[in-house]
């Protein structure tokens, strides 16, 4: 997970112009960083590049929109980080 | 090509669905009212306008694999670059080949020749949204129009 957090915070941080230091494993994506739809595609974008995963943004964001799961499941980065890195190991099973 | 109507793309020759590649075709204007601007006695096709063009060809890609069920607005160009100036009455042949299918999002390379000639070539992302109310009939009238039809593709 700790490797993964520090290549999803530098994926942030350089996508979004988010000074590293601010980014923390439990920063939230959207209410603690500011980060938008568009710029959460550019992360998806460098996330799935970089691990070789296809981050289901899509289905996640209809979760949340229709109340079926809260978006810290999904935003707040340590919980971010853990489902890649269980898609990464779905991928590699 | 209608510049000023921003119809970029002529035709589809041809739709890969297999590879994940389309190839359009476009004949440059002999005249324009952007020629009038850009530039007044020297004419040439605006490089937005090639990266536009560009990003027609890779949206009709993905129009084409996703069978119209969601609309790709251009969100990001990355790596563009222009190699040579298009005149009035040029044929661009335009390519785009699909490079990340993500979720909600998709990528291509995308490339004019002309002549056999490179003339530009960029990295695009789209944004892949449902349609906005109306977009969907005349999107599936414009692709139609070039001679795109998802229905009618096989593979």
């Amino acid at each position: 997970m700790s490797s993964t957090f520090e290549t999803v915070a530098g994926i942030i941080s350089e996508t979004c112009d988010i000074p590293r230091e601010k980014i923390t494993p439990a920063s939230h994506a959207i209410d603690d960083l500011g980060i938008d739809s568009l710029a959460f595609l550019d992360i998806a974008f460098a996330v799935d590049k970089a691990f070789g995963i296809k981050l289901p943004l899509e289905q996640w964001t209809q979760e949340v929109n229709e109340g079926k799961a809260p978006a810290e499941q999904y935003f707040v980065l340590e919980n971010l980080c853990a489902r890649i890195d269980g898609l990464v190991a779905a991928k590699t099973a | 090509m209608r510049l000023e109507y921003f119809e970029m793309i002529d035709m589809v020759t041809l739709f890969d669905a297999a590879q994940q590649r389309i190839v359009c075709r476009a004949t440059v204007p002999d005249a324009s009212p952007v020629f009038e601007g850009h530039f007044p006695g020297h004419p040439l096709v605006p490089g937005v306008l090639l990266t536009e063009t560009m990003a027609q060809a890779s949206g009709y890609l993905v129009l084409g694999l996703n069978r119209l069920s969601q609309m790709p607005f251009l969100m990001a160009v990355d790596k563009a670059r222009f190699r040579t100036f298009v005149e009035p009455g040029a044929v661009l042949v335009i390519e785009a080949a699909l490079t990340v299918e993500g979720s909600g999002y998709a990528a291509t390379k995308a490339s004019i020749t002309a002549d056999g000639k490179p003339v530009c070539d960029a990295e695009l992302r789209f944004r892949l949204m449902p349609f906005p109310a109306e977009l969907g009939a005349l999107m599936r009238q414009r692709t139609a129009a070039i001679g795109l039809v998802p229905e009618a593709v096989t593979s």
